[in-house]
C-alpha cells in the first residue's frame, strides 16, 4: 500500500522569485520523513508541491513509479492534515470523517464502518455526532487526522500539524502521530521548524535552507555529525569557535587562539594553518578544576552566570579571548560554581565537528 | 496561489459567461450612452453640443450646483446625527437595542420619495401638523418645499448608513486601546475625538461617500418636494420621459456628466480612505457602560427622538392606509375603512405579483452570480476574473437613472427587443446591486481559509463538488442575510425602474411613485404599508438568520 516518494530537480518559482532552485530527494516506503527548516525555506511550498497545491515548474515528481505533476490533488490519494486542521465547521466530526470516503462511491455500510474505526483509532468516537467548533484543539487535530486516513491514501502529508497546540498537547499529540504512523506504516512527508519536534517523530529529516537541502540524514547522524555549520546551529544548541590546523605532530591538531591545542584523529583533507569554524555542543566540554594536576592540555575560562535546571546546570563561561560559550553539565551534588571562579576546559574530542572557514563543508572523516 | 495554467474547467467556464454578460448589458449600454451624447440627434454627426448647451444654459447647470449642495449637505447632516446615535448606541447601556437598531434600519429602507411625500402631508402647505401648530399656536412653520424640504428628508432618511459604518467600525474597535487612551489621561469627549472618531474614519469617509451618491442619484425627492428647485437626476428624467418632447441624446450628454462626477468622488474617497487606512481587529470588544441617569436619559431621547421623526412620516401613511375615502380614492374623509387595501386588493393584485416576480428573479440572479463572482476573485486570480473584479464595481459610480437609460438605447432595437420586458427590470436591478452582494461574499469567502478548499480537494472532491458540499454551505448563512438586504433594496428601487417600466411590469414602488405624484391617494398609502409590511418581514427574517446581527449595505 505505502508507496515511495522520488522528486528529482524540482524547479518552483513564483513569477521572477525563484523559491526552490534544484531539488531533488528519495523517500522509501513506509518513511516517516521530515522536511525541516526556519520559515521561508520551501519547505511548505515543497509539500504542497507533492500535495498538488502548487504549480510544478520543473523537474518530476513520483509516486512509485507514477508520474504525478500533473494529475489532479484530488486523484493523488493523499492524506493531507493542515496547520489550521481545515476541519469543515459546518459538518459534525463523523461528516468529516466520511467526507473523503463519499467521494469515492463505497456502499454507506463500507463508509460508515471505516470512519468508526479511524474514529476509534483516534479516540474520537465518542464525539462522532458532535460539531467541530465544540472540540479543543488537540481533538480538532485529531479529526484531521482520522478524516486524512481513513481515505487509506499513499502518502501522509502534514504541513505543521502542531504548531497551533500548546506545548504540552504538542508532545502528547506527537506521540500519537508517531504510533499510529508506526501502526499503519504510510509513507509520511512531516513539514515543521521544530527540530525538536522533528527529531521525535522522524525516520529521516531534510535540513532545508533557502531552498535547498542542507542534509539528509536520521536524527541522530544530523545531531552528532552535522554536514555543515548551518545545520549543526539548526540542529540543537553549539558554540561556535575559530581555530586553525596544525600539522605539527604526527596528527592534525586544532589550534585554539590563545594557544589551547587539541590532538584530532578523524579529520580529513587538512592543510597546514588552514583555517577552520569547530561546533562544540555545550555538554561537549568537560570542566575540571583551575591548577587541578594536568594531564592534558585545557582551555582556561572564567564562569560568567549559571542556570540550575534540575537534571542539568548549565554554566555560561568568558574564554580568555572573550568569546562566551556555553556549557550544559549534568548537576551535582557539590555547589555549583560561582561567578568569577576560574576554571580549566576539556574537549570530547571524538564528539565534537570541524568545518571548513566559510561553513559549508565538514572536516570530519 | 496560481494552480496550473489555463484549464477548461468549470471555473473558466464561469469566468467567460459572467464577461460576456458584463459586455452584453453593462459596457454595451454604456458604450451607447457615451457614444449618443456626442452625436447630433438629427444629422448623426459628431457634435459636442449637447455638452455645451448643458454648462451654458443656466437652467441645466444650476441644478449641478443645486445637486451638490443637497448632496453635500445631507452627508454632513447625516453624519452629525448617524455618529453620535452610533456611538451613544456601541458604548453605553440603552434599552430595547434590538428595536432601536431595526427602527433605525427601517427608516432608511423605504424609497425617499415616500418619505417626501408623507412629509408634504405633514408639514406641507396643507399640511396635518402646519394647520395644528398654526391653529393651535399660531406658529407657522417655515416652508418644507425646496432646498429646505430634500435636505430634511435626505436626511432622515440616509443618517442610518452612517449609524451602520460606524457601528461596524466600533465594533472592530479594541477595548484595550480605550483603556490605554484613559490610562494616558484622554477619556470622555477628548478621547472621542483624539482616539475614536480617527480610528473610526475609513468607515465614517465610506460612509459619507455613500450618503452623498445616494443624495445625488435621488430624482423622487427634489421631484416631489423641490418645486422648482432641480437637480441634476430630474433634468435627466424630464429630458428622457419629459412632456415637452423628449431628447435622448441631451440625457445621454448629461448622464456621461453624472457618471464622471461620481466618479470624482469616488476617486477622492478612495485616495482620502487609502490615506487613513490601518486594520484594528478587535480582541477584546467594547465595554458596554452604564451611563448616569442624566445621561442615560439624554441619550434615549436623542436616539428615540431621532428614530420618531425619521418613522413619522411612515407611520403617518399607514394610518392614512386605514381612513375612509372618497368613492374615486382621492380625498379622505372622515372615519376609517379597509376601502383602501380592497381597492388595491382588487385593482393591482398585479403590482404586488410583479414586484415578487421581478425582484425575486433578480434576487436569485444576484446571489448565483455574486457568488460565482467573488469565487473567482478570491480563489482564482488571473487577468480575466480581474477585469470581471473592475467591471462588476462600475455600477458603484452609475446613478440609477443612467443605468436605466443605458439599457434603454441598447435594447430598444430588432435583435434584443428587451424595452418594457421584464427581463430589462431584472437586468438593471442586477447590475445595480451586485456589486454589494460581491463585496459581502468576497469578505466571507475571505475568511474561509483557503485549506478548507484544498482539504475537500485532497479528499478526492472535485471543483464544483467542492464549492457545493463545502464553500457555499460555509458561506451560507451570511448570503442569505445578504440576500435579504438585497431584497429590500430592490422591491425598494426606484430610480432605474421608473425609466425601464412598463403597464405590465409595474411593480409597488412605480405605482405608489405614480399615483402620489398626482395628489394625495389612499391607494397609494394602502401600497406603501404593504411595501412597508414586506420590509418589515424581512428585516425580522434578517434577524432570526444572521448570527450576529451585522447589517450591510
Amino acid at each position: 500500500m505505502s508507496v515511495g516518494i522520488t522528486i528529482s530537480h524540482a524547479v518552483k518559482k513564483y513569477g521572477e522569485f525563484v523559491a526552490i532552485p534544484d531539488l531533488s530527494l528519495s523517500i522509501k516506503p513506509g518513511e516517516f520523513f521530515t522536511l525541516l527548516g526556519p520559515s521561508g525555506c520551501g519547505k511548505t511550498t515543497l509539500l504542497r508541491m507533492i500535495a498538488g497545491f502548487n504549480s510544478i515548474e520543473g523537474g518530476d515528481f513520483f509516486f512509485g513509479d507514477k508520474r504525478i505533476n500533473e494529475l489532479d490533488p484530488a486523484k493523488r490519494n493523499i492524506g493531507m492534515v493542515f496547520q489550521n486542521y481545515a476541519i469543515f465547521p459546518h459538518l459534525n466530526v463523523r461528516k468529516n470523517v466520511e467526507f473523503g470516503l463519499q467521494n469515492r462511491k463505497m456502499p454507506k455500510e463500507a463508509i460508515r464502518e471505516q470512519a468508526d474505526k479511524f474514529m476509534k483509532l483516534m479516540k474520537i468516537d465518542v464525539y462522532a455526532d458532535r460539531m467541530p467548533e465544540k472540540l479543543s484543539g488537540g481533538q480538532q487535530q485529531r479529526i484531521a487526522l482520522a478524516r486524512a486516513l481513513a481515505i487509506e491514501p499513499d502518502v501522509l502529508l502534514m504541513d505543521e500539524p502542531l504548531s497551533n497546540l500548546d506545548a504540552k498537547l504538542r508532545v502528547e499529540m506527537r506521540d500519537v502521530i508517531k504510533e499510529i504512523q508506526n501502526r499503519l506504516g504510510i509513507t509520511t512527508v512531516y513539514v515543521t521548524h521544530d527540530q525538536e519536534e522533528a527529531m521525535a517523530v522522524s525516520d529521516r529529516i531534510a535540513v532545508m535552507s533557502q531552498g535547498a537541502i542542507q542534509q539528509i540524514g536520521t536524527p541522530k547522524q544530523l545531531y552528532q555529525r552535522p554536514g555543515n555549520q548551518f545545520v549543526s546551529t539548526f540542529i540543537g544548541r553549539t558554540n561556535i569557535l575559530k581555530a586553525h590546523i596544525s600539522l605539527a605532530g604526527d596528527i592534525p591538531s586544532l589550534v585554539f587562539p590563545g594557544g589551547f591545542t587539541e590532538k584530532m584523529t578523524n579529520l580529513k583533507d587538512v592543510q597546514e594553518g588552514q583555517e577552520v569554524v569547530v561546533s562544540i555542543r555545550p555538554e561537549e566540554f568537560v570542566i575540571e578544576e583551575k591548577n587541578a594536576p594536568q594531564d592534558r592540555p585545557s582551555l582556561h575560562a572564567k564562569i560568567v552566570y549559571s542556570t540550575f535546571l534540575g537534571l542539568n546546570t548549565h554554566y555560561i563561561v568568558e574564554l580568555e579571548d572573550g568569546n562566551r560559550v556555553q556549557i550544559i553539565q549534568e548537576s551535582m551534588i557539590q555547589e555549583i560554581l560561582n561567578p568569577g571562579t576560574e576554571i580549566s576546559l576539556a574537549l570530547k574530542t571524538e564528539k565534537i565537528n570541524v568545518f571548513t572557514s566559510d561553513g559549508l563543508r565538514s572536516l570530519i572523516a | 496561489m496560481k494552480r496550473r495554467h489555463t484549464q477548461w474547467d468549470f471555473w473558466v467556464l464561469a469566468s467567460l459567461v459572467i464577461l460576456v454578460l458584463y459586455l452584453l448589458f453593462m459596457v454595451y449600454p454604456l458604450y451607447k450612452v457615451m457614444s449618443r451624447s456626442v452625436v447630433d440627434a438629427k444629422t448623426g454627426t459628431f457634435t459636442l453640443k449637447y455638452f455645451v448647451q448643458f454648462f451654458s444654459q443656466a437652467y441645466y447647470s444650476s441644478t449641478l450646483a443645486n445637486s451638490f449642495k443637497v448632496a453635500i449637505s445631507t452627508a454632513i447632516v447625516s453624519l452629525l446625527i448617524g455618529i453620535p446615535l452610533a456611538y451613544f448606541y456601541n458604548m453605553y447601556e440603552m434599552h430595547g437595542k434590538k428595536t432601536l437598531q431595526m427602527l433605525i434600519i427601517l427608516s432608511c429602507m423605504s424609497a425617499p420619495f415616500i418619505g417626501a411625500y408623507a412629509w408634504i402631508l405633514l408639514l406641507g402647505r396643507a399640511g396635518v401638523l402646519t394647520k395644528f401648530f398654526a391653529d393651535h399656536f399660531g406658529i407657522h412653520i417655515p416652508s418644507i418645499y425646496g432646498f429646505s424640504g430634500i435636505l430634511l428628508v435626505l436626511s432622515t432618511k440616509l443618517f442610518p448608513l452612517v449609524f451602520l459604518y460606524v457601528s461596524g467600525a466600533l465594533k472592530n474597535l479594541d477595548n484595550s486601546l480605550l483603556e490605554a487612551s484613559a490610562n494616558m489621561g484622554c477619556s470622555g469627549m477628548k478621547r472621542f475625538f483624539r482616539v475614536v472618531l480617527p480610528l473610526c474614519m475609513p468607515s465614517i469617509l465610506a460612509a459619507a461617500l455613500m450618503v452623498f451618491m445616494r443624495a445625488l442619484a435621488d430624482f423622487g425627492t427634489p421631484l416631489m418636494i423641490g418645486e422648482g428647485y432641480m437637480t441634476f437626476p430630474v433634468i435627466i428624467y424630464n429630458e428622457y420621459v419629459g412632456e415637452v418632447g423628449t431628447n435622448q441624446n441631451f440625457a445621454a450628454a448629461i448622464s456621461v456628466i453624472a457618471i464622471l462626477i461620481t466618479l470624482f468622488f469616488f476617486l477622492v474617497q478612495r485616495y482620502l480612505a487609502n490615506r487613513n487606512t490601518f486594520t484594528i481587529n478587535a480582541m477584546h470588544s467594547i465595554q458596554v457602560r452604564k451611563p448616569t441617569p442624566v445621561f442615560s436619559f439624554f441619550i434615549h431621547l436623542y436616539a428615540y427622538g431621532i428614530v420618531a421623526i425619521s418613522l413619522l412620516p411612515q407611520v403617518y401613511l399607514v394610518y392614512l392606509s386605514f381612513r375612509r375615502t372618497s368613492s374615486a380614492g382621492i380625498v379622505f374623509v372622515p372615519g376609517f375603512s379597509l376601502k383602501s387595501y380592497q381597492q388595491v386588493f382588487s385593482n393591482m393584485s398585479n403590482v404586488i405579483w410583479n414586484t415578487i416576480r421581478i425582484c425575486g428573479s433578480a434576487l436569485v440572479l444576484i446571489i448565483l452570480i455574486a457568488i460565482l463572482i467573488s469565487y473567482l476573485v478570491v480563489r482564482r486570480r488571473n487577468a480575466i476574473n480581474s477585469i470581471i473584479d473592475s467591471l462588476s464595481m462600475i455600477p458603484y459610480i452609475i446613478p440609477g437613472s443612467v443605468v436605466g437609460i443605458s439599457l434603454i438605447l441598447a435594447f430598444n432595437n430588432k435583435v434584443m427587443p428587451l424595452v418594457g420586458t421584464a427581463a430589462i427590470m431584472v437586468i438593471s436591478m442586477c447590475i445595480r446591486r451586485i456589486p454589494y452582494t460581491i463585496r459581502s461574499s468576497v469578505a466571507i469567502l475571505g475568511q474561509i481559509p483557503l485549506s478548507i478548499d484544498e482539504a475537500a480537494e485532497s479528499l478526492g472532491a472535485g471543483k464544483v463538488k467542492t464549492l457545493v458540499k463545502v464553500t457555499i454551505p460555509m458561506m451560507v448563512n451570511g448570503i442569505f442575510s445578504g440576500a435579504i438586504m438585497s431584497w429590500v433594496t430592490l422591491i425598494t428601487e426606484l430610480s432605474s425602474s421608473i425609466l425601464l417600466y412598463s403597464f405590465k411590469t409595474q411593480t409597488l414602488n412605480v405605482a405608489i411613485y405614480s399615483m402620489v405624484s398626482k395628489g394625495a391617494d389612499g391607494r397609494a398609502c394602502a401600497l406603501s404599508t404593504i411595501l412597508m409590511i414586506f420590509t418589515v418581514v424581512s428585516l425580522m427574517v434578517f434577524n432570526k438568520v444572521s448570527k450576529d446581527g451585522e447589517i450591510s449595505m
